[in-house]
């Protein structure tokens, strides 16, 4: 063990350069590093959110919203169809899920299910005819309505696609720098953005589903059954935020939709000097609502965002151009915002937030300068600890073993751009101080050796080579919980674990094959007839 | 003197093995009460642990109104009267900083609950910097403690199976009895101090694990070497041999380990404090464990020595 061959040396040695190499940015600043040569590698430790500031979000897709919805058009749909066709019918209503229905007269109920068969639902692809709703006739029972629970799922799973990719959007418009979007299990997003100054208006800005459309006031609706939540056939009492009246009466039935603008952006309107959203409708859109505010002039329109009507402005003439404008109770902040989610278009689906986690930026950066304290004090007693115990000979040893071990941890981290957290940083700190313990298991096992009678070279043999099992065994079981806490842990718990099992491979590589180099120079040197730890 | 090992006698003869009933005694003890204190009352999720919102759900702030010193009479008077449930306001770290803690009312969102309670905190400090906002769904609080026990079970198993695997049956289960008897002991001295029981919780419990097994594994290493060479001493003998032998390297390793730790609870920050603090209890009690746990199981139940079987000896006091 202790005869000193080369690719040992060799191996120690470029070790010792990679370690300084790459953990050497870490050190210099922004514009020292850009002023390097080309090979110089630039990369610098990975903070987490924790401690460079930013914020967490775990945002769940509400696929049950979206099913419910499904439910509640193909009951509207299933309506329109049986009367556009003459069918009468009665109980229709849906549970668990499901519609059902009786025709009034039964010799009907064939023709009603054949009826509904070909038209509701969509047609899935890659079947010939398939589609994703499903119509029994259940006898006397009446006709039943489901849904493929596959075609569901797999709506469900696009769903969550089309979040992501509108989150995206939103963000970018935002103008947050690096933001990380990533889908978490099946309908769970998770987006993380670092320095975003108001977590408050990100989560506003992400989790709100912007779902606009323009639909026509009910003026003839019972204002006392309104108030009471009761609305015609085919119309609706929504809340109303144009600060005139609580809730508005509307039909059902929307005009236009977000789908069909093109465009949003925020301005102020010429006579009032209000904020407002001035928007533009592609070809079909600008068409529809062309023919719409030409057929009602005189009338309302409401302007309706996620359920909420924002204001319902009275037509004066038809609007063909196919450009509008938005007023409300906006800021010019509300009114960019708006703009933005109208740009990026709606979610598929509602988004709640499950998890949030902000830290601002000076707590973070509080946390850094604590971190680098006590890994720096833990540093340096660790090392006034060993030269105190093993003397300034093995325990000196160690103590560069140790340099080499942490030098290598930051080199490793910055180049593989793990994720430093602040239990990170206690893992850091504790791997330092179990890191040596080989260094201790390898010295007492000389000394054991040497009080056995041998010869210091042997002693030192046999130090090394009766160490390793216990070596390798003690930092198997500390690799193994690390693993543990990486598979079941989040965020922080995560960086913790990483941190620690980089520096356990690390730790054991410095302290047997760092301390065994050392040592045989020393040696080969001084020739020593016993060893200055007995 | 220097260095200062030599001053470490150079064969200790502790008769380890004669304390082990007592000590056995104190440990069950200790275990008990522990478990008493972590458990109850036994309220879901955490019992007697003062749980995080990691586990519980709800909203944490963390305020400052630097330079001033925090008021906290004053939030604790403003949100008792906002229907928040279960507040909780406390010091941390610095006088400028306080922790907030509340529950998201029925039927509000936590965006308009948080919105709510900036709004009257403002009002009541005056200037007031949000440090920190973090916000647990009540589904996520339950997948988190889920997964967070899910992960101590595994890490359990996952050790026995390993010294199983690496020795023989025998001292797997002394090594999965010294590791229940930290783990507990570490949720005594959580539960003890009230110290906030979350997912950074977990992960200090679970390195305890990995430090006590790294501890009874050095123990275990020696032992089996020993029980080969001395193939005819008692089993007591063997294990009072095993731990004096190993006694330098336990008492530098957990030094060194409490040093450093004690460096990151005083300058790391009041989010590391509690942090530090259990791994610095896990470091002395896995050490304990080690020598008095872990090896005494080992001798009531005996162990396969070569050919023979070694007979379980009494243990003498």
């Amino acid at each position: 063990m202790m005869t000193l061959s080369r690719w040992k040396i060799i191996a120690v040695v470029l070790a010792a350069i990679f370690g300084v190499l790459f953990s050497v940015p870490n050190m210099l600043s922004q514009q020292t590093l850009e002023s390097m040569p080309g090979f110089f590698p630039r990369q610098q430790l990975n903070l987490g959110l924790d401690l460079q500031g930013g914020s967490h979000l775990l945002l769940e897709v509400d696929t049950e919203a979206l099913r419910a919805e499904r439910l509640v058009n193909t009951l509207e749909d299933t309506r329109v169809t049986l009367n556009g066709e003459g069918i009468a019918f009665s109980e229709l209503r849906q549970q668990g899920g499901e519609i059902t229905l009786r025709t009034t007269d039964p010799a009907q109920r064939d023709a009603a299910v054949q009826v509904l068969r070909n038209t509701l639902g969509v047609v899935l692809a890659g079947t010939t005819g398939g589609r994703d709703i499903t119509v029994r006739n259940e006898g006397e029972a009446g006709i039943r309505i489901a849904f493929v629970e596959d075609a569901m799922n797999a709506e469900a799973a696009k769903a969550v696609e089309q979040s992501i990719e509108i989150i995206r959007r939103r963000i970018d418009e935002l103008g947050t720098r690096e933001p990380t979007i990533i889908r978490q299990g099946v309908d769970r997003i998770v987006v993380q953005a670092p320095g975003e100054s108001d977590p408050e208006r990100l989560k506003n800005v992400i989790g709100q589903t912007a779902k606009l459309t323009f639909q026509m006031v009910d003026e003839g609706a019972d204002m006392a059954a309104a108030a009471e939540g009761r609305a015609p056939p085919g119309s609706e009492v929504l809340p109303s935020e144009d600060g005139l009246t609580p809730f508005i009466v509307v039909r059902r039935r929307a005009l236009v939709s977000g789908e069909m603008l093109t465009d949003a952006s925020q301005g102020f309107d010429a006579q009032t000097g209000e904020a407002v959203v001035n928007f533009r409708f592609n070809s079909i859109g600008a068409r529809r609502f062309g023919e719409a505010t030409a057929e009602n002039i005189g009338q309302r329109f409401a302007i309706v965002l996620d359920g909420k009507v924002i204001s319902a402005p009275v037509i004066r003439s038809a609007i063909t151009g196919g450009n509008g404008q938005i007023s409300g109770s906006f800021t010019p902040e509300s009114a960019n915002d708006l703009a933005v989610l109208l740009r990026a278009g709606a979610l598929p689906a509602p988004l709640t937030v499950e998890e949030q986690r902000t830290v601002g930026a000076e707590l973070g950066a509080d946390a850094v300068r604590a971190g680098q304290i006590s890994t720096g004090i833990a540093f340096v007693t660790i090392l006034v600890f060993m030269v105190l115990a093993y003397g300034g000979l093995f325990g000196g040893i160690s103590v560069v073993a140790l340099l080499v071990n942490a030098l290598l941890i930051f080199a490793i981290m910055s180049l593989t751009q793990a994720t430093l957290t602040l239990p990170g940083i206690a893992g850091l700190i504790l791997t330092l101080a179990v890191a040596v313990d080989a260094n201790v298991l390898i010295y007492e096992r000389m000394r054991d050796e040497i009080r056995a009678g041998r010869t210091a070279i042997a002693a030192m043999d046999a130090g090394f080579s009766k160490a390793m099992s216990s070596i390798i065994d003690a930092n198997v079981t500390t690799i193994l919980a690390a693993l543990i806490m990486f598979q079941f842990g989040s965020g922080p718990v995560r960086g913790f674990a990483w941190t620690l099992s980089i520096g356990v491979l690390t730790s054991v590589f410095t302290a047997v094959l760092v301390t065994q180099v050392l040592l045989a120079l020393w040696f080969r040197a001084a020739r020593p007839k016993t060893l200055p730890i007995v | 003197m220097w260095p200062l090992i030599k001053i470490l006698p150079v064969k200790t003869n502790f008769r380890f093995v004669a304390f082990a009933k007592y000590a056995g005694v104190a440990s069950v003890l200790a275990a008990v009460a522990s478990l008493f204190l972590a458990l109850y009352p036994l309220t879901p999720p955490c019992g007697g642990l003062n749980c995080g919102i990691d586990f519980t759900g709800g909203t944490l702030l963390e305020i400052s109104t630097a330079p001033k010193a925090v008021d906290l009479a004053a939030v604790r008077s403003e949100l008792g009267d906002m229907d928040l449930g279960d507040v909780q306001v406390q010091a941390f770290g610095a006088p400028t900083s306080a922790l907030v803690r509340f529950q998201t009312p029925e039927g509000e969102s936590s965006e308009q609950a948080i919105a709510e309670v900036k709004t009257a905190l403002s009002g009541a400090l005056g200037e007031v910097v949000f440090a920190k906002t973090e916000v647990v769904g009540p589904k996520v609080s339950g997948e988190l403690f889920q997964s967070g026990l899910l992960a101590l079970g595994v890490a359990i198993g996952l050790m026995m199976l390993y010294i199983w695997f690496r020795f023989e049956l025998q001292f797997g289960i002394g090594a999965v009895v010294g590791l229940f008897h930290d783990v507990i002991l570490a949720f005594g001295f959580i539960a003890l101090f009230d110290l906030e029981f979350s997912l950074t919780t977990i992960a200090a419990i679970l390195t305890i694990i990995g430090y006590s097994m790294n501890d009874t594994v050095v123990v275990f290493d020696r032992l089996r070497e020993n029980l080969r060479k001395f193939k005819k001493m008692p089993l007591a003998e063997v294990i009072d041999l095993t731990i004096n032998e190993t006694l330098s390297r336990t008492v530098i390793t957990g030094l060194t380990a409490i040093l450093a730790l004690t460096g990151l609870a005083l300058f790391g920050g009041p989010t590391l404090f509690a942090f530090s603090v259990i791994m610095i209890f896990g470091v002395v009690i896995g050490t304990y464990s080690s020598i008095y746990v872990a090896a005494p199981v080992i001798l009531l139940w005996g162990v396969k020595r070569g050919d023979e079987e070694a007979e379980p000896l009494p243990v003498r006091a």
